[in-house]
């Protein structure tokens, strides 16, 4: 194996659910076993590769899925003994105080077909009626419902979310069942990770909606698995912790039930679906485990019906030919269902959930999205590089659209104004046109005023040299000629006035002044 | 926005948390027996704790250290002819593992020879400021890696105690200085180095005038007041406020003490008992790093300062950071100084609300 010349040595125990087959003769010189001494170099001194059994791991991978102790034991830390005591064995209960503040987090998706008794299980499994109606069969396609509700046991909060499927396995099509369940799971998951992506985030004060366990429901027909039930099982096993049991296990006897679980089993690993196994690596409940691993998957009853049998009240169902007991370990596998799912592993449910499932939906997510991480040969980009650089093309991208638009304006702009300068154009031409003609019209008119005037003149002159003659001549005898002039004058103009037409300038003066005024 | 740590039933911080019912449990269900598990789980992983000492030299900084946890973790260093003085300041960092019913602690000691003792102390907590802000730069660095440890190695510093020398009098203003700027980014307990050259009413005395000092700049040391959650918290952070800073004492020498064999310091008039409350408050010191806050302190480290810092970091992306075999475009910066952005911004008190007037309204 590589990488022998590290400090640190990790003991890495080999977990059942995780396909890595370490050789277990250990080149140090110790014992074979479940334990293999293998090196695997932390970060700071870099990526070592190391071959098991002709699987090539990086470091990472492995201690990303297995679960190392903090402590290592090798040349970089020293144990120091101490002299008296300092009080940090209380450090377990500050934890533990700090935990019960924030509260407890746990969600279980039921999946299975309608009628297999999924609210009843979660009712007697938590020893409460949650609300909720029987569904139908006839919902057109799988739907989740999902309810959240807050138990309280002595100092302990726990906020408990229950998915349940409705409506799987009623279609006469049942192609599409699983999506809607996985397309449930992924968006938990996304969320989460939305969440966590975010510059200014609240990640103790979330939430957290991932599901932990999923407890499938298989029908009890006591022959084998149904196509569909594996073909969900398959798409959920990576995603999810599953676990299978057996539900209505009262309608199969005994015998029945050992050849149901084997051929399950015996199924379930032939199509390669990998279910979850109870953790064995921690020595205070690994017995208990291992002995639990052994009897999955469960059957079990549900019922919330109550009757007294000696002096307890134990919950039961009751058929005419006698009473099956839900808590009694010969009748059925509930005690020991709620004893795996709650009292002992449901840290680690969780745990598995976020370092595992939650992990690897990240990692797909993140590499579908174009960020890459570190690689042996190839230059390593960074997620703040990628950021970086996408933010700086989006950037771009809104300064050209802001461009154009800009752009898109000037020309508008433009445009208008051209328009509104021609029809200025046209109006200082009508103008123009308009104070053109009123010249002429004005020239006109003063013309015929000065002619006018010219005639009025010459009558003028006339008048005065009549008169002159008039009195010249009425001095000789005739005041008669004179007055026959004037007469003859006056009657000239009365006529000329009365017929209103000017034949010649300069007889009539009335008249053109009348027009000269008008004009004006 | 809600504090820090209220368990998420009482109300949302989120607008989508979902509505929940109450519900009565008719019987018993063994939920509490998570809290074993957890117990378990925290054993097999032990626990990481790191802490800083800041002082001038020769106020006992390793000697408290190692009366803090009763083993040699420091070899307490005498002025020796041959010691030169450091010029610059360098932060030595030591890391063992202690065990004790059970229970592993993995503690790193970071030590600052040099601080404070050149004639010049202009800028003297810029290398610990930078030394702060890498740990965190390192933690974010493995934090958005694609492919991530299960647990992150947490080499983020959880408490700086700050030794304050007994003058008497004031504050200095090269303390007043470094406090300023560390308590945004650090917890910050200061206490009061050699305290047996203070007498009783002295003590006092400092001791106001310190905690005046510190509320006239604005300086929040840990237990900070904006972080109490609920009612009991308060009560228990306001006894210990009033306190601070602790006058402690030092010792790692063990003497015979009517009949009793006790950590003191042997004087010509008498032997100062570390452990006695009469004496000097070493105990508070030790009840509150260890017996009682720690995990508060590493709480603080993780929920506010390293978000702080990430916030800081996340959003200042011209300048990128320089990692194992990354393409080196630009160099980090030195030292960063405190980030001046999340002081700006309003928002929740414990998320980049530092500026005073937040902390007032908010608390």
């Amino acid at each position: 194996m590589h990488g022998w010349n590290c400090p640190h040595s990790y003991f890495i125990t080999r977990t059942s659910d995780y396909s890595i087959k370490t050789r277990n003769r250990c080149v140090l010189g110790g014992g074979g076993g479940r334990e293999s001494v293998v090196s695997a170099c932390d970060m700071k001194c870099g990526i070592t590769y190391f071959k098991t059994a002709g699987i090539v791991l990086s470091s990472l991978h492995v201690l990303a899925y297995l679960n190392l102790p903090i402590i290592c034991k090798g040349e970089g830390c020293r144990t120091v003994p101490l002299a008296g005591h300092v009080g940090f064995d209380s450090l377990p209960d500050q934890l533990v105080n700090q935990s019960i503040s924030q509260g407890f987090c746990f969600n279980i998706l039921c999946v299975g077909e309608t009628g297999l008794g999924k609210s009843t299980l979660m009712d007697t499994l938590f020893n409460t009626k949650f609300e909720g109606e029987p569904a139908t069969h006839t919902q057109p396609g799988v739907q989740l419902q999902s309810n959240t509700y807050d138990l309280q046991e002595s100092n302990v909060g726990l906020k408990l979310t229950i998915v349940s499927t409705v409506g799987f396995g009623d279609q006469i099509n049942k192609e599409d069942s699983y999506r809607p369940i996985v397309e449930f799971i992924d968006a938990q998951f996304e969320a989460y990770l939305q969440e966590e992506l975010k510059i200014r985030r609240l990640l103790h004060n979330y939430h957290d909606s991932r599901i932990h366990a999923c407890l499938y429901f298989i029908a009890p027909t006591g022959h084998s698995l149904k196509s569909l039930d594996l073909v969900t099982m398959k798409k959920l096993d990576s995603k999810v912790n599953v676990i299978p049991i057996i539900a209505k296990s009262d309608a199969i006897s005994k015998s029945e039930l050992t050849k149901f679980k084997i051929k399950i089993t015996s199924e379930l690993v032939s199509n390669g679906v990998q279910i979850y196994q109870f953790p064995m690596d921690d020595e205070a409940v690994a017995e208990v485990n291992g002995t639990m691993n052994a009897h999955l998957p469960f059957a079990v009853i549900g019922s919330t019906e109550e009757l007294k049998i000696g002096n307890k009240m134990v919950k039961v169902r009751q058929y005419p030919w006698g009473t099956v007991q839900v808590e009694n370990e010969a009748h059925c596998d509930f005690v020991k269902l709620r004893e795996m799912l709650i009292r002992v592993n449901m840290e680690d449910l969780r745990e598995q959930t976020h370092s595992r499932h939650y992990e690897l939906y990240r990692r797909c997510k993140l590499e579908e999205m174009g960020f890459k991480d570190t690689d042996p040969d190839s230059k390593p980009f960074s997620l703040q590089e990628t950021y970086e650089a996408k933010r700086n093309e989006f950037l771009g991208e809104l300064q050209k659209k802001e461009e154009e638009m800009r752009q898109m304006f000037v020309q508008r702009v433009k445009e208008k104004e051209a328009e509104l300068k021609e029809a200025e154009k046209e109006l200082h031409e009508k103008f123009d046109r308009l104070k053109k003609l009123h010249q002429d019209e004005k020239k006109k008119l003063e013309d015929k005023k000065k002619s006018l005037d010219d005639e009025v003149n010459a009558f003028k002159q006339r008048k005065t040299a009549a008169e002159l003659l008039q009195s010249q001549g009425s001095q000789a005898g005739g005041s008669q000629t004179l007055k026959r002039d004037k007469e003859k004058k006056k009657t000239r103009e009365e006529k000329s006035i009365s017929d209103g037409t000017c034949t010649t300038p300069g007889k009539h003066p009335v008249v053109p002044c009348a027009l000269v005024v008008c004009a004006v | 926005m809600d504090p820090l740590r209220q368990s998420p039933s009482r109300s949302s911080s989120r607008a989508s948390s979902p509505r929940t019912l109450p519900c009565e449990m008719l019987g018993y269900v063994g939920i509490e027996a998570v809290l074993d598990q957890l117990k378990i789980k925290a054993m097999k992983m032990g626990f990481e704790f790191n802490i800083m000492v800041v002082g001038q030299s020769g106020l006992g900084k390793s000697t408290m250290v190692n009366t803090l946890f009763k083993s040699k973790m420091w070899k307490s260093t005498m002025p020796g002819l041959g010691v030169p003085t450091p010029q610059t300041l360098q932060l030595q960092s030591v890391t063992h593992v202690i065990e004790e019913s059970g229970v592993k602690l993995k503690l790193t000691v970071t030590d600052t020879p040099g601080f404070g003792d050149q004639i010049n102390n202009d800028k003297c907590w810029d290398p610990i400021l930078g030394y702060i802000n890498e740990q965190y730069e390192h933690y974010l660095q493995e934090e958005i890696l694609i492919t991530r440890q299960r647990h992150i190695p947490d080499t983020r510093v959880h408490c700086c105690v700050y030794f304050v020398p007994p003058t008497g009098h004031w504050l200095r203003p090269l303390d007043i200085e470094f406090l300023q700027r560390l308590c945004r980014t650090v917890n910050v307990v200061p206490v009061i180095a050699r305290a047996d050259s203070l007498t009783i009413e002295e003590r006092e005395a400092f001791r106001h005038r310190i905690q005046e000092n510190l509320k006239t700049h604005g300086i929040e040391v840990y237990p900070q007041k904006c972080f109490d959650e609920d009612i009991n918290d308060k009560i228990l952070n306001s006894k210990i406020r009033e306190r601070i800073p602790f006058a402690v004492v030092g010792a790692d020498r063990e003497h015979i003490v009517n009949g009793r064999c006790v950590l003191g310091r042997k004087t010509k008039w008498g032997i100062i008992e570390v452990e006695n409350m009469a004496h000097c408050e070493f105990p508070l010191l030790r009840d509150l790093l260890i017996r009682s806050h720690l995990q508060d302190l590493k709480d603080i480290t993780h929920n506010v300062h390293y978000e702080n810092y990430r916030i800081f970091r996340l959003n200042e992306s011209h300048v990128l950071p320089r990692g194992p075999g990354w393409v080196n475009l630009a160099p980090a910066p030195a030292s960063v100084p405190a980030p001046a952005g999340p002081q700006a911004n309003p928002g929740p008190p414990k998320v980049g609300g530092w500026a005073k007037d937040n902390s007032d309204e908010e608390c």
